[in-house]
């Protein structure tokens, strides 16, 4: 029985009762409870079902370390899964539900698996469900996916908010335990700016519970004293429920702060991820207790013996009434005379070593403690709880002793370091004999950018467990990183921590030392994986030998914990196993986050209206108003079609098609890109640039140039227009403007560094408005200002000027075959100039058009479209553009490439018009099929539709597509299958639908 | 003839901090050897003062110069005098290899002010908003969460956010965003 015991719980308010449900049923605990502590008081001791054999599974743990007490918390959009007990600080209305059940926690029908556990051996995914084949899909993977898995996935959207926040310090202190404080201490000293994080709600750690005196004070007295030196220097900040979630490259650090975790209902963001860049970074994270491995060592009532002191002292909870302890160190000790004093009946010390502990057994034995040395657990019995545990020698295999009934075992198989973070980032492990542990290497520290060290590990982190070694390794460590980080350390006293004389821990890696294998096959390493020391002997004996395959193989390690108590045991079982020694077997990486953080803190504000940037033209408003569709192009959106009156959008797209080439349409094409390239040296530059000769290009006038990348690959097109002698402008597609940009930044940063060209991108600068179709002059004659006669401004001329009253650059450039202008306004008049010109094209019936109808018209010309023809495999001559490719030049970006033998290999496929026989739209994408099957058995292909649209102009189906030979083939007919099944044909014709000779846009 | 309009007019918003929307900005593009005498002519002759050193901001009497990178300056003056500026830059750079443009509509420009404005920008923009680090007379070219952004004081009061035109929307809701209450840092 767990229960609340008197005159305990130094965390705990008794005055301030807070209700919460657990599975449903409505419990009580305190104010600065965890869910753990409030369950136990409220004797819940079964929290959950293990992942594999749905075995009955209570609270191990009192920390980050927990792997059984993972509960769902909240519900609908505040609902998440497998949250820790023993981090959750409870809170009125909290509601919890157990995990990995079913039907439900007391009662479940998964547990049969356990009977069966002989057929879920280590590695049993690779070798129970191989055959036959077919059972996989149908039968064993419905099956596994029915009964693995922990929590649930939320299903609503979630209600809450999350942020981040960039700071910088000279030095980041990760965790606030008395190392973590000590270490911030003696670094603020030096007046470095210092960051000192803490996991929980709590500063000081374990201290408190554990202690022992420093500099004469209690260990509570000694942190509030620090803690409030600390407050009283401006250069460092403190921060509590902010745990460092991982170490990076250049100093960078991961902070997870929990806002509003402990109190939904307040305002602002839920969590907070803090994105650090620090000189110096102190890893004062403590050490994690290791649990025992022994029959039975995950029933319910089974825990670590400091989580168990940590339930008595902080927040008044007895996880059992008559508790016997389990050891191979003196730590444990702590844990009798802490329930001792706390009046719980501790039955019996069991300590594997045959002569027992020093100082702290002397004080157990004298408040009348039994204690056994030499003993081992042979086994605990007990169903959902704790019964009886068999009492064995530790050098045998098991054979009893003796039963004694009890309700609670504590467990200490000694402590690890936790080297996570100062893992992260590449920090190597030395193997400590004496503590039979890992801890940090301090001659192989991570390192920066300069080769030198960046992180230093502190206190217990460090390896030193001791409350004075403890202190003294602290306060070296903040003095030394102060130093690094650049700072002069102040010759400050080193607080002095009590010294308890402690006997030498034994490595117990399995108890009792021979056990058999019935008692091995029930001896836990991994509770959350169900993973056993008989499933990783066997991993040993089918030939794992190396730590990381056998973790994969066994899943040991690899559940939500990551292993916090699992790794080093297992690691342990498999070096005996193995019979080599421990360091040459190694740890598995260790990888962040430290433990689980939320989707919600790593995507931040980007959510909803801010989940990406949308870019809008100055003109955006406008579309929105008269009920664009739209079309997404980068960030960008651009009107797709503007359906009027009930229209579908494919009709308003054919209407928009039909009007602009029977009257005049207009497009707002602000989104095309826009680069001035200016410069003595501008001329040759664009050369290079371009496949064709943009040098001999006269001010006034403009010329459709390609880009390719240095492979050859046609990469952009455009119209570029010469400003004056040195300054021409570029225009690039839509999607194209900021990696042109640098493209054109890039080749004159690192390759023509000496050239005299400079770039902008002045995209954003105009709005630009296109007026196309027959009557398209006449509009802009009837806003007036400009002469924009055949005469005074041909086709591919630009001038400046004013249309309307308002200043204007315009070009006579075509994308559709008609007589067009592209007219460039400065942004801030883009829409004023929108709305004039729609008044002003009224009684011509100029309407807008969108995206597709401009699709529509240059597939009609045969103009290709960037990412339509091209796909990053084509180039130039692929598409008869042998016209924009320059004879005479030397040299251009991408010429060598196109020189290849693949790239000149007749075989290419070549761009050609098709016609479909019936009239219809061929599917886009399709594959033309030619006879035969290839290598794969699947049909040979002779070419492919690049763009594919229903022509109102030619009243049917027109398409442009890639094809073997396909200008040497004009009249044949393809087959198109499509993914209906149904097959298309179409003619070869050439990619020039309308007005082949350009008479319409030259008038 | 109408008048130019800004990116989001009269936009504003009260939270941990003021953001609003700044309305027009002469802003010239200056590219150039900003080590030249020429360049440092035209500075002067766009702004009345002198050429900001690396991240470094140089009020004159007539208009601010902001550094960009090593070879660009952002020059700022009234909007409606940007053509005139941009004569006399013109004049003063003479023969000299430069590019100088016009860029006041391809920008929008933000306030950001109150005490919590140095915490509501670093929840967007990787930079040390310190007090220590950040001051009158610095600016930092860098990113508001997914788009480009350039921030300097132009007093203690507050910052001034520049970002591109087709995002003035998106800046202004996350600035937004990032001043909701109840999620002051109290860091600085």
């Amino acid at each position: 029985m767990s229960t609340r015991i008197a005159n305990q719980g130094r965390l705990i308010d008794r005055s301030k009762p807070v209700r919460f449900t657990f599975n449903g049923k409505s419990l009580q605990g305190y104010a600065g409870d965890t869910l753990a502590s409030a369950l136990l008081a409220n004797d819940q001791m079964l929290v959950g079902r293990s992942f594999k054999y749905h075995r009955p599974r209570g609270i191990v743990a009192s920390g980050a370390e927990e792997p059984n007490a993972l509960v769902g918390l909240g519900q609908g959009e505040t609902f998440e899964p497998n949250q820790r007990a023993t981090t959750t600080e409870l809170f009125d209305g909290l509601t919890a539900q157990s995990q990995n059940h079913w039907p439900s926690l007391e009662f479940d029908i998964g547990a049969v698996n356990s009977a069966f556990a002989r057929f879920l051996p280590g590695g049993f995914y690779y070798k129970t469900f191989i055959h036959p084949r077919a059972f996989w899909k149908h039968v064993y993977e419905p099956f596994i996916r029915q009964s693995a898995g922990l929590g649930k996935a939320p299903k609503d959207r979630d209600a809450d908010t999350y942020e981040h926040f960039y700071v910088f310090a000279d030095l980041v202190v990760i965790g606030g335990g008395v190392a973590g404080l000590q270490a911030a201490k003696a670094a603020g000293e030096t007046g470095a700016r210092v960051l000192l994080i803490e996991q929980t709600a709590h500063w000081g750690g374990r201290a408190p519970v554990d202690g022992g005196e420093i500099d004469g004070m209690a260990p509570e007295d000694w942190i509030a004293q620090t803690l409030d030196a600390l407050r009283a220097m401006p250069n460092v900040t403190l921060r509590a429920r902010c745990m460092g979630s991982g170490v990076y490259d250049h100093g960078y650090v991961l902070g997870y702060e929990r806002l509003t975790d402990h109190a939904p209902e307040t305002a602002g963001p839920r969590h907070r991820l803090w994105r650090i860049r620090a000189g110096q970074v102190i890893t004062a994270t403590g050490a994690i207790e290791r649990p025992l491995s022994f029959a039975g060592n995950d029933v319910p009532g089974v825990m670590l013996a400091s989580a168990m002191r940590d339930y008595a002292v902080n927040y008044g909870v007895a996880p059992g009434r008559r508790v016997i302890v389990v050891t191979n160190n003196d730590d444990a000790y702590r844990t009798a005379i802490a329930l001792k004093r706390a009046g719980i009946d501790v039955l019996r010390v069991l300590d594997a070593r045959t002569s027992g502990g020093g100082a702290l057994m002397e004080e157990a034995k004298a408040q009348g403690i039994r204690i056994d040395c030499g003993r081992a657990i042979a086994k605990v019995t007990g169903g959902k709880r704790v019964a009886k545990v068999a009492i064995c020698a530790q050098e045998g295999q098991g054979a009893a002793l003796e039963e004694v009934a009890c309700d609670a075992v504590a467990m200490s198989g000694g402590w690890s370091p936790v080297v996570h973070l100062w893992s992260h980032c590449g920090g190597k492990l030395i193997w400590d004999d004496a503590w039979a542990m890992f801890r940090p290497d301090p001659a192989r520290a991570p390192t920066g950018a300069d080769g030198r060290p960046f992180v230093t590990a502190a206190g217990a982190a460090n390896g030193e467990l001791t409350l004075g070694a403890t202190l003294a390794d602290a306060d070296a460590a903040g003095k030394a990183a102060a130093k690094s980080a650049g700072f002069k350390p102040r010759r400050i006293r080193t607080p002095q921590g009590s010294v308890t004389d402690e006997a030498p821990l034994v490595p117990v890696w399995l108890m009792p030392r021979a056990a058999k294998v019935e008692l091995r096959a029930k001896a836990w390493l991994d509770y959350q994986n169900d993973v056993k020391v008989s499933d990783v002997q066997l991993a040993a004996r089918e030939g794992y030998e190396s730590v990381e395959h056998t973790k994969r193989y066994t899943t040991l390690g690899m559940a939500t914990d990551q292993g916090k108590l699992s790794n080093i045991n297992g690691l342990a079982t498999l070096s005996e196993a193995l019979g080599e020694a421990i360091p040459q077997v190694g740890t598995t990486t260790f990888r962040p986050p430290y433990t689980p953080i939320s989707f919600g803190a790593i995507a931040g504000e980007a959510r909803g209206a801010v989940f990406q940037p949308l870019r809008r033209t100055p003109i955006h408003d406008w579309h929105e108003a008269h009920g664009a569709t739209w079309e997404p192009v980068g960030q960008w959106r651009r009107p797709y079609t503007y359906p009027q009156n009930g229209e579908t959008p494919h009709d308003a797209v054919m209407r928009e098609v039909r009007n602009t080439r029977q009257a005049v349409g207009m497009l707002d094409a602000s989104t095309l890109g826009k680069i001035l390239v200016r410069g003595p040296d501008a001329g040759r530059f664009l050369d290079l640039l371009y496949t064709n000769m943009m040098s001999t290009l006269k001010p006034g006038k403009c010329r459709y140039g390609l880009m390719c990348s240095e492979n050859g690959f046609l990469m952009d097109d455009g119209v570029v227009a010469r400003i004056d002698e040195e300054t021409f402008l570029c225009h690039t597609t839509t999607g194209g403007a900021e990696h042109i940009h640098a493209h054109m930044e890039e080749w004159l940063q690192t390759e023509w560094w000496d050239w005299q060209v400079y770039t902008a991108n002045v995209t954003e600068q105009y709005a630009q408005i296109a007026v196309v179709g027959p009557k398209a002059r006449a509009v802009l004659e009837k806003l007036g200002g400009m002469d924009v006669s055949k005469e005074t401004l041909p086709f591919m001329a630009w001038a400046d000027g004013t249309l309307g009253g308002i200043g204007v650059r315009l070009y006579r450039i075509s994308f559709s075959g008609e007589l067009s202008y592209e007219i460039a306004v400065r942004a801030g008049q883009g829409r004023a100039l929108w709305d004039r010109l729609t008044q002003a094209g009224a009684e011509f019936g100029m309407m807008p058009y969108g995206t597709e109808a401009l699709h529509i018209m240059r597939a009609e010309k045969g103009f290709i479209m960037i990412g339509d023809e091209t796909d990053g495999t084509v180039i130039p001559q692929d598409l008869g553009l042998g016209w924009a490719i320059s004879k005479k030049k030397e040299d251009y970006l991408g010429k060598r490439a196109q020189q290849r033998s693949h790239m000149t290999d007749p075989t290419r496929w070549k761009l050609v018009g098709l016609e479909t026989l019936d009239g219809g739209v061929l599917p886009d994408g399709a594959y033309a099929v030619a006879e035969g099957t290839n290598a794969n058995g699947q049909r040979n292909v002779q070419g492919r539709v690049t763009s594919t649209y229903q022509s109102p102009t030619l009243g049917r189906g027109i398409a442009m597509g890639l094809v073997l030979h396909g200008p040497d083939r004009m009249g044949e007919v393809l087959e198109f299958p499509g993914t209906d099944g149904k097959i298309s044909k179409a003619r070869i014709v050439d990619p020039v639908f309308y007005d082949k000779d350009g008479e319409k846009q030259n008038v | 003839m109408s008048e130019p309009i800004s990116a989001l007019p009269g936009a504003r918003h009260d939270g941990l901090a003021r953001i609003e929307e700044a309305g027009l900005q002469g802003m010239i593009t200056l590219r150039g050897d900003l080590a030249t005498k020429p360049v440092k002519a035209a500075v002067a002759a766009a702004t009345g003062g002198k050429t900001p050193g690396l991240r470094g901001v140089a009020a004159g009497k007539t208009g601010t110069a902001l550094w960009m990178s090593p070879d660009e300056l952002l020059l700022l003056c009234p909007y409606d005098e940007v053509a005139q500026r941009l004569e006399k830059v013109t004049a003063a750079l003479g023969d000299a290899h430069a590019l100088a443009v016009d860029v006041s509509d391809a920008r929008a420009m933000f306030s950001v002010s109150g005490p919590a404005a140095r915490e509501v920008l670093a929840k967007l923009c990787p930079v040390d908003l310190s007090p220590q680090a950040f001051a009158p007379g610095v600016v930092r070219r860098s990113r508001m969460a997914q788009v480009p952004a350039a921030i300097w004081m132009p007093d203690a009061q507050g910052f001034r956010v520049i970002c591109f035109r087709s995002v003035a929307r998106y800046a202004f809701d996350l600035l937004g965003a990032a001043a909701q209450p109840g999620s002051a840092v109290g860091v600085y």
